[in-house]
């Protein structure tokens, strides 16, 4: 039973992680029609960029400032790397983000080397914020989830109850409408794409330290972010936010149950082969869950994309 | 994305005209010489590396370029053609197997397993064809580590290719007889994949690339073209992977995954999307590319990405566009106009570009280099990165260069316009 509640909180970290990189993302895909590949790259810089900033100004510094630089870096490349590739249409955009995502993979490993760089979570959140039987909570986890509670009620607040959200909003579904209102789009779409890719920096500060600051960290989870918002429903926040949190328990539970192909097998009425590792279906029944784990995400797309393509939430095809 | 390469006349006739083979010929000529000129083992090697990469990146265009489908798995096929070559290698019949139609097992596997993952993906094409081929080629790839007994797990698996029965004699020991094996296969599938373009079915593929509704209207169902064009792409993507296993008599799970996946896109569109051609200008430069400027330069990678990003930006139709955009000039027979503006411009862009990749390579040395290591080599000149004489000339080049184009690039510009447009008086 404290195994299923520290699990529970396990899989919540992750999956408000997740939800933090990919409410930018899919804010973005329902503004631009498009799917930014470079959106995890941002995540990226949100990281190296605290790095940077709290080994001269400490941690806070960094988590204040550094999501602000990459919306600004965000804003940037809206401005002027799509809005020019934006007349090519929608596969060359796509296309732009990818090696966008490249460029920037490439930007880090020149600046800050091939190698992990050691950055740290502050002294004051080290240790256990409270124990379940044996198991210690650690305060950074308890931190990252109220963060993230808090951005997505703001976000949430901002989108539903102010002026610039209703803006946002009818933007979203009739940009020509709003222009001709006399609202200059191009500037609500590069402050959408500034505050996504600023959200994916926060996401990039806080999991920095707890996941390890690499080149490679943009890879990782760069695909899963996608995988995140195509299940969720494209455009739809509280999609995203539920599958966030259904791939977050579903890797988390997975990982910690050691869940065996072969009693699954023998349950059914099979028989084992003997020698096992005679049989060609020898990897089938050596298989467990925690092997599986990083790819159930990837099986549930596929499996919605084929039978459900709007996603769990969303109105539109994809 | 117009296929200026049609040929209207030739489609007239009906029948093949010199004007028409003619590229093939030069083709066919080219790969029969190109070992006798570069005749180094190393040379050989990169120009294997580099038809394989074009029979692939010609697979991957059928896709992109031909259908509209923008895949970001098409590893998936290459690989798995790949594997199951190397299982052939190792089968016990495999010594009455003459070795040239080995790649065959490969293009039928990629043709299976596009068949499969076809039936499914080709549905809609644009996000949902991109987001499906990029989940199936992380499974695919996260399989490749679980799934042992095919795939061989971390290390992967290798064969041997001269157990095979001697084809004429051969037995495909040395790698110059392996170059002809993979450049006779070059040129057929290249063939091929051109023939297949010109097929009422390849035509139907570029007509539902453009307007799929309207397609449907013709009468046609474009999911049923695009799954035409996906299982001969898988297919194609297969023997890619064959010639590979036949080369390099290994495959891991690199061959599968996301990377790869994503740096044939890189190629096929750095050489050109809209063009049949495109690729393997594309496979061509990339190849070069990565083996050249991989021997001079650590940080290689961070100079095609930069040039990926700036084609995406600047030139949309690839390297092959521009080609095709000087095609009226000859056709006027205007093309020496342009030589002297694009004398003006161009040296003193390489000039700004050498000047800046020489600053980055001077900060890339001062912040990575061993402690102490202050000397650097760079373009045949040995210097310290700590004086500060280096710096200058690569600034003064940079800012020079960059500001001489700036100031002739109108000129190009007009004179090019002047080049491409028919002159009054002639009329």
């Amino acid at each position: 039973m404290e195994l299923i509640l520290v699990n529970i909180i396990d899989g919540l970290v992750t999956g408000l992680l997740l939800f933090m990189l990919s409410a930018g993302l899919t804010l973005i895909f329902s503004m631009m029609g498009v799917l930014n590949f470079a959106h995890a790259s941002f995540y990226m810089l949100g990281a190296y960029f605290a790095y940077e900033i709290s080994t001269y100004l400490g941690f806070w510094m960094g988590l204040l400032v550094a999501p602000l630089l990459v919306g600004v870096v965000g804003a940037g490349v809206e401005r002027y790397g799509l809005r020019r590739v934006h007349q090519y249409g929608h596969v060359p955009e796509l296309i732009f983000t990818f090696g966008l995502a490249l460029l920037i993979e490439e930007l880090v490993k020149f600046i800050w080397g091939n190698d992990q760089v050691p950055y740290q979570i502050p002294e004051i959140l080290e240790g256990a914020a409270f124990t379940i039987s044996s198991y210690n909570i650690p305060a950074y986890k308890v931190f990252m989830i109220f963060l993230s509670l808090i951005i997505f009620g703001g976000l949430l607040y901002v989108l539903t109850k102010t002026r610039v959200g209703m803006i946002i909003q009818a933007a979203l579904s009739y940009p020509r409408t709003v222009e001709a209102l006399g609202h200059n789009v191009p500037l609500v779409f590069m402050g959408v794409f500034g505050v996504g890719t600023a959200l994916a920096g926060v996401a990039g500060v806080i999991a920095g330290p707890v996941l390890s600051t690499f080149p490679g960290m943009a890879f990782v989870l760069g695909s899963i972010v996608f995988v995140t918002i195509v299940i969720g429903g494209l455009g739809s926040l509280g999609g995203a936010l539920c599958a966030a949190l259904i791939i977050g328990w579903l890797t988390t539970f997975a990982k910690a149950y050691n869940v065996r192909m072969e009693d699954i097998l023998t349950g059914i009425g099979f028989e084992k082969p003997e020698p096992l590792w005679d049989s060609a279906w020898s990897d089938l029944w050596t298989l467990t869950s925690p092997q599986i784990a990083d790819i159930l995400p990837y099986l549930l797309m596929v499996l919605i994309l084929v039978f459900r393509p709007y996603g769990l939430f969303g109105k539109r095809d994809v | 994305m117009t296929d200026i390469s049609q040929n209207p006349q030739a489609r007239q006739h009906g029948g093949v005209t010199l004007r028409v083979a003619m590229p093939w010929i030069v083709g066919a000529f080219l790969i029969l010489v190109l070992p006798f000129v570069f005749q180094s083992n190393s040379a050989i090697t990169i120009m294997n590396q580099m038809s394989i990469t074009i029979i692939f990146a010609l697979s991957y265009n059928m896709l992109l370029g031909q259908g509209g489908m923008l895949s970001f798995g098409h590893a998936v096929y290459m690989g798995m053609g790949g594997f199951l070559c190397v299982h052939v290698m190792n089968w016990d019949m495999f010594g009455s197997l003459p070795l040239p139609v080995l790649p065959i097992f490969g293009g039928i596997m990629g043709m299976v397993m596009a068949l499969i993952i076809g039936s499914f993906s080709t549905r809609k094409a644009g996000t949902v064809f991109a987001m499906i081929s990029l989940g199936v080629g992380e499974l695919i790839a996260a399989c490749s580590v679980i799934i042992v007994v095919f795939f061989g797990g971390e290390e992967g698996i290798s064969g041997d290719r001269t157990y095979g029965m001697p084809f004429l004699g051969y037995e495909f020991l040395s790698q110059i007889e392996v170059y002809y094996l993979i450049g006779f296969w070059l040129f057929v599938s290249a063939l091929l994949m051109f023939l297949f373009s010109r097929t009422p079915i390849g035509r139907m593929a570029n007509a539902v690339r453009d307007n799929p509704e309207r397609a449907e209207f013709l009468g046609y169902s474009s999911r049923w073209v695009r799954f035409n064009s996906f299982v001969a792409a898988g297919f194609f993507a297969g023997i890619a992977g064959g010639l590979f296993a036949i080369s390099y008599e290994i495959l891991t799970e690199e061959n599968l995954n996301l990377v790869t996946s994503g740096s044939i896109l890189l190629v096929t569109f750095l050489g050109g999307v809209g063009v049949f051609f495109g690729p393997i200008i594309g496979a061509i430069v990339f190849t070069l590319l990565q083996t050249v400027l991989s021997l001079e330069t650590e940080i290689w990678s961070l100079y095609v990405g930069a040039l990926f990003v700036a084609t995406v930006m600047f030139f949309p139709s690839g390297l092959a566009g521009v080609l095709m955009m000087h095609a009226p000039a000859f056709k006027l027979g205007k093309w020496q106009m342009l030589i002297v503006p694009y004398i003006k411009t161009l040296v003193p862009a390489a000039l700004c570009i050498v000047g800046i990749a020489g600053i980055v390579e001077i900060l890339f040395h001062a912040r990575h280099s061993a402690v102490g290591e202050t000397e650097m080599t760079l373009f045949w000149i040995t210097f310290d990165h700590t004086s500060i004489m280096p710096w200058i000339v690569f600034a003064v080049l940079a800012i020079v260069g960059f500001w001489i184009t700036r100031k002739t690039a109108p000129d190009l510009v007009e004179a090019w316009h002047a080049a491409t447009t028919p002159d009054e008086v002639s009329r």
